[in-house]
């Protein structure tokens, strides 16, 4: 049984997106949009293009220094543009990896342009650093980095609009009103649309302060609107990385050293070089590229190519990991990272004590759509003088300057245009992809896309790093925590822990250290960083603490959040009434301590600017723990579009809960046990709970959904397991542990 | 190399590959049909699903040398103008986040109301969806949406 809990209004909120499959716009053609993208930059280019500022600068200037026509869409700044047909195209800068950042970003435009949502059209823009700011999808940080700047342009337009509107009826300004993309005098009875405005509009100087609605005037914030690429989507049309075509393209898989730890040593790829359809074998680094005109014959070669590697570093096995998470965690040589007060007296006068040492283990990100990237390199001579890329990247700034690195040219002669991503979760912020890319295309001087196998990407590298924690707590003879300690001891991670969160600041005793070991093995950012585990971990030792404190674990953490409130220890970094505000929103909408038959679990945390409090229930069912449901609570302040919003809340329970329960990346000797799915297990349909999605409404301004919602999974379904069985679970993945030994 | 005949999306699309090359690669490579995912090539994530006389299978395993005369149906084909019923309730649930593995998904689902449809029942269970959807991997957790979006479908 899993099913969404849908908001009475899910559909019926759409002023100006219809439900109706057929008014689902705008729908974006990939080959359509591309050559609208064209036209449009051709007539907004001309070597003007104007970076994203409010002063001094004229719209009209993009289009007379290009002598374009009248009919041609008019520029009126970095996001958007408007055909006399009243056609409202929206760019949307920043990598599409599934978080909805291309449809949430345009819906905020739009709000304040005042458009009929069915008219505007929304395209991905390439990577454009004068024309916009933090082209990055990672940390949750879009929304909360771009709200204002979205809000203003799409304010400014319309200020322009009703502008131009006043000059040409000659009434003032003040008696214009404005409505689904048309301006209103409502006294002389008279309209016009923006795209009759559009030309006159585009000749007033731009305003450098312009209105911003009030928020209990936005009629598409706050609505649900659907992903603006789901036709597409659903029909098979060409939007991925993997996608990508052009003339001449070759193919080319790229073998790294299947061992962390190993370097090339030597290459037979005579055999390999005969086989049919293969241009070249080649290689750069530790690395052997295979390269020819189909994937299957690519493949197939790769097969024959002899590769031997030798020993160049230590050559890691996960036993070696978990001793030396014994050894950094008895360590006298940690780097502290917070102290307050005395702890060694508060342990010492501590009526009670309790310990706890939590462990997780490497995890791939595994996006679906494997690592790829399209690179043309282009040459004067023997000379790399320019360079195309198109695919999947988190940071494309990051795949240009290194490329230009690379090839020993200018960033500016690189180009970067984004495909739509199956999937990041982190991996795509990395470039080495991008660089075996462009390595292979200088090397055949030719067009190629790279393609990594499955085997290839979750063997491949840059893990979440693993990670053992010491936690323990000092509880005087009241049951109030006086003291606490927790040692983050981690491979590749740097500062395992998140010293400032949450119970910093409430608890008067407290030292926060952590211990790091450099490793061959490859680590990288992973969906919600550090958090992604330390959260499991701190609300699952809290939880225990409360047992022993003889509390309910969520009137426990509000004691504790009242306390910081009253008497801070030190920094708070975090907003404590928001958390209190999740933490009750989560306990009122689960019928918190109240349900008989149902065990209960409680998690709640605060990441990358939002708060998100769970409860997990589970029921035994044959004399086995099922978690059925999980009920969020989630403080992200506005929520810009509430159906992508809610799949990010659900995604992100999944995730987490997935990753929990299976997930593990183990290594014998440098090489890593897990190639693929079937050794390799990700949580599938029949294996979720039904997740309930609350939203505190409190008008603050929007912070990111992408990762929010993960953190705290893993404890919520923890301390539920722990609820209706006894056992706690301090180890991932879940499934290996005792309590589902037997449970498939 | 061998040549072929493929029945395709109701036309015939002669191709000449190696023997051996999954049906996914020949779509995607030689026809320029990518709406056929490839995710794992090994059968396990159902991203390549494609309709082989209309029953689900995975294009990766499938060598096009197997095909024969029988008729291939992939996401491009399920409907002219996008609008099969499956189709349209992913529209209307918004099922999708970063969308890769869609098109498996809907393949999959239109084979299950296939085969609900043969055994004269209209409302899958449960049941039914997790035996016939659990070969999919969503690796961004759309299950909730994809389980909706196939009982609305079956409604219609």
């Amino acid at each position: 049984m899993a099913f969404e809990v849908l908001p009475d209004a899910f559909h019926a909120q759409e002023p100006n997106v219809k439900p109706q499959t057929s008014n689902l716009k705008p729908i974006q053609d990939m080959s359509t949009s591309r050559r609208d993208f064209l036209k449009w930059t051709a007539a907004g280019g001309g070597g003007l293009l104007l970076g994203f500022t409010w002063t001094g600068t004229r719209a009209l200037d993009h289009i007379e220094a290009d002598g374009a026509s009248a009919v041609a869409p008019v520029e009126f700044n970095s996001y958007l543009s408007i055909a006399p047909d009243g056609t409202v195209s929206i760019l949307s800068p920043n990598p599409e990896v599934g978080q909805g950042i291309k449809t949430a970003f345009p819906i905020i435009v739009a709000e304040e342009l005042d458009v009929d949502w069915t008219k505007v059209k929304v395209l991905q823009a390439p990577l454009d650093s004068k024309r916009f700011e933090r082209q990055v999808a990672g940390g949750s940080g879009s929304i909360p980095h771009s709200w204002t700047r979205l809000r203003k342009a799409g304010a400014t337009a319309r200020q322009m609009l009703m502008e131009a509107a006043a000059k040409r009826w000659s009434v003032p300004v003040g008696e214009l009103t404005t409505d689904k993309g048309t301006v209103i005098h409502a006294a002389g009875k008279r309209k016009a649309t923006y795209g009759e405005l559009a030309n006159e509009a585009a000749q007033i100087p731009v305003p450098t302060d312009v209105k911003l609605k009030d928020k209990k005037d936005f009629k598409l914030i706050g609505s649900s609107v659907r992903n603006v690429d789901n036709k597409a989507i659903t029909t098979g049309k060409p939007l991925f990385g993997l996608d990508t075509q052009r003339e001449g393209m070759l193919i080319a898989m790229v073998q790294h050293p299947p061992t962390f730890g190993n370097k090339l040593k030597s290459v037979d790829a005579i055999a390999a070089k005969a086989m049919p359809g293969i241009v070249d074998v080649v290689t750069f680094k530790d690395n052997i590229a295979i390269v020819g005109k189909s994937t299957w014959q690519v493949k197939k070669a790769r097969a024959a190519v002899k590769a031997e590697y030798e020993k160049a570093d230590e050559l890691e096995s996960s036993s070696d990991h978990d001793r030396l998470f014994r050894e950094m965690l008895a360590s006298g040589n940690a780097t502290v990272r917070r102290k307050d007060g005395d702890v060694e007296a508060a342990f010492k006068n501590a009526a009670k004590v309790v310990k706890a040492e939590y462990q997780c283990p490497f995890l791939p990100h595994s996006p679906l759509e494997p690592m790829n990237f399209f690179a043309h390199v282009k040459f004067d001579g023997d000379k790399p003088v320019s360079a195309e890329l198109i695919g999947p990247t988190q940071t494309p700034e990051l795949a240009r300057n290194e490329t230009a690195k690379l090839l020993g040219i200018t960033p500016d002669k690189v180009t970067v245009d984004l495909t739509r991503q199956g999937g990041g979760f982190g991996r795509r912020l990395k470039a080495d992809y991008v660089h075996d890319a462009v390595e292979v295309s200088r090397l055949v001087k030719a067009p190629v896309k790279v393609i990594w196998t499955r085997e290839d990407d979750m063997t491949g590298g840059s893990y979440r790093p693993a990670v053992r924690y010491r936690f323990e707590a000092a509880l005087d003879a009241q049951g109030t925590m006086i003291g606490y300690r927790l040692r983050g001891a981690s491979i590749n991670a740097g500062n395992a822990t998140r010293e400032h969160n949450f119970p910093s600041g409430a608890v008067p005793n407290l030292l926060i250290d952590s211990v790091d070991h450099k490793s061959p093995i490859t680590t990288g950012a992973w969906r919600a960083p550090i958090t992604n585990f330390l959260a499991f971990a701190e609300q699952s030792f809290l939880d225990e603490v409360a047992q022993a404190a003889g509390k309910d674990p969520v009137q426990f953490r509000l004691d504790l959040l009242e306390k910081a409130k009253k008497a801070p220890v030190g920094d708070v970094k975090y907003d404590i009434d928001r958390m209190i505000g999740v933490i009750k929103l989560a306990a009122e909408k689960s019928n918190w301590g109240k349900k008989k038959d149902v065990a209960q679990g409680f998690s709640v945390y605060f990441s990358h600017l939002s708060y998100v409090a769970q409860v997990g229930e589970v029921v035994m069912q044959k004399g086995k723990p099922v978690l059925q449901k999980i009920y969020a609570a989630a403080d992200c302040g506005i929520v810009v579009n509430q159906s992508g919003a809610r799949q990010q809340i659900m995604g992100g329970i999944v995730d987490g809960l997935g990753h929990a329960m299976y997930g593990k990346m183990t290594f014998q000797n440098g090489t890593p046990e897990q190639t693929n799915y079937n050794n390799y297990r990700l949580i599938r349909l029949n294996e979720i709970p039904e997740v309930d999605v609350h939203f505190v409404d409190n008008g603050i301004d929007p912070t990111g959904l992408g990762e929010p919602a993960l953190p705290p999974t893993g404890a919520a379904a923890a301390n539920a397991f722990f609820k209706a069985t006894g056992k706690r679970l301090y180890n991932q993945p879940f499934a290996e542990q005792e309590l589902f030994k037997g449970v498939s | 190399m061998a040549k072929y005949n493929l029945k395709i999306n109701g036309k015939v699309r002669p191709v000449e590959v190696d023997p051996a090359t999954p049906v996914l690669w020949v779509l995607r490579d030689h026809l320029n049909l990518v709406g056929t995912k490839y995710g794992c090539g090994i059968a396990q994530c159902g991203a390549c699903t494609v309709h082989l006389n209309g029953n689900a299978v995975r294009s990766c395993q499938l060598p096009v040398s197997a095909v024969g005369s029988q008729a291939i149906t992939t996401i491009e084909g399920l409907s002219e103008k996008g609008d099969h019923p499956v189709q349209k309730a992913w529209l209307e649930h918004d099922v999708a986040q970063c969308g890769y593995c869609q098109a498996g998904q809907i393949m999959s689902a239109v084979s299950l109301l296939k085969s609900m449809a043969a055994a004269n029942r209209s409302d899958p269970s449960d049941e039914d969806i997790q035996a016939f959807m659990s070969g999919n991997i969503c690796r961004c957790g759309t299950y909730t949406r994809v389980r909706a979006a196939i009982k609305d479908a079956a409604q219609q």
